[in-house]
């Protein structure tokens, strides 16, 4: 199945106007991938670390804790994959609404944008205030 | 005249024939699964906006995360089961995804494959890596 390379291809990222819509889409692409690679991978490490032994737990929390130098950096990608998870869930009930043939009139469009943006920097902050304002 | 017809404010997904943009392709594709995949991503989606929701709360709820606690958690069946759906469908809608990011950035056929044959792996190997952790947390070891 030889592919022609001489055909045409359509206009990409670099020469249109970015605005709220447009970010969004890619943030939920973005924030897609980082769920799949490092959500699923965190997932799966901390049930296994859970079922084995006491060992193995100590492995796993001892990674989340992990620094480079003063900066926790797992502690930030954990904060990273919570803002992911509310920015994809958020930018994906703006999808379910589209799919059913509404929102796409462009000033409701934008704000749908905009809150889902909004919405997951809120969740996340509020998420990390509660779980830290425990101690855990 | 083989283009779209005029669509109105309301009736984007409307078609000529009187059938949905969906109902057209349920069905077809040269694996007669048409828009399945569409339909697929879409209902693990809504699955997991409750249950990713359900797991992060759980844990803001827990007293405390300690090794002990989270497994009690996992061993009782209002934790074990939403856990093993949310697990389950994570993977799922995961696998879903990265097709779609397959098909739209690999133009090269050969690569797409390899791409979905490595996606595929990953994800059902993993996924049964975890569920055996979940169920040996609820069914003890």
């Amino acid at each position: 199945m030889a592919r022609n390379t001489a055909r045409p291809l359509s206009p990409h990222l670099t020469i249109w106007r970015w605005g709220p819509h447009m970010l969004v889409s890619i943030l939920h692409r973005g924030t897609g991938m980082a769920l799949s690679i490092g959500g699923l991978f965190l997932l799966t490490w901390f049930l296994l670390a859970l079922s084995g032994s006491a060992q193995s737990w100590e492995t796993f929390t001892g990674f989340l804790g992990w620094k480079l130098g003063p900066v926790p950096l797992i502690l930030l990608g954990l904060v990273a994959l919570t803002w992911s998870f509310f920015q994809h869930a958020l930018s994906g009930v703006r999808h379910l609404v589209m799919d059913v043939g509404a929102g796409f009139e462009l000033r409701t469009n934008k704000t749908m944008a905009y809150m889902t943006m909004i919405g997951s920097v809120l969740l996340t902050a509020l998420f990390w205030a509660v779980l830290l304002g425990k101690g855990a | 005249m083989t283009g779209p017809k005029q669509m109105g404010k309301h009736d984007r997904s409307a078609v000529a024939d009187g059938k949905t943009a969906l109902g057209r392709v349920r069905g077809l594709g040269s694996a007669g699964h048409g828009g399945e995949h569409w339909i697929k991503e879409r209902v693990s989606s809504a699955a997991l906006l409750l249950l990713g929701t359900w797991f992060l709360v759980s844990l803001l709820l827990l007293p405390d995360l300690q090794p002990a606690t989270l497994k009690a958690w996992l061993a009782s069946p209002l934790g074990f089961v939403p856990m093993a759906l949310f697990t389950y469908l994570s993977f799922e809608h995961s696998l879903e995804g990265v097709k779609v990011i397959v098909d739209d950035y690999q133009g090269d056929e050969g690569g797409r494959m390899t791409w979905h044959f490595v996606s595929l792996f990953l994800h059902v190997g993993a996924g049964a890596l975890a569920l055996y952790a979940l169920a040996r947390i609820a069914f003890g070891a």
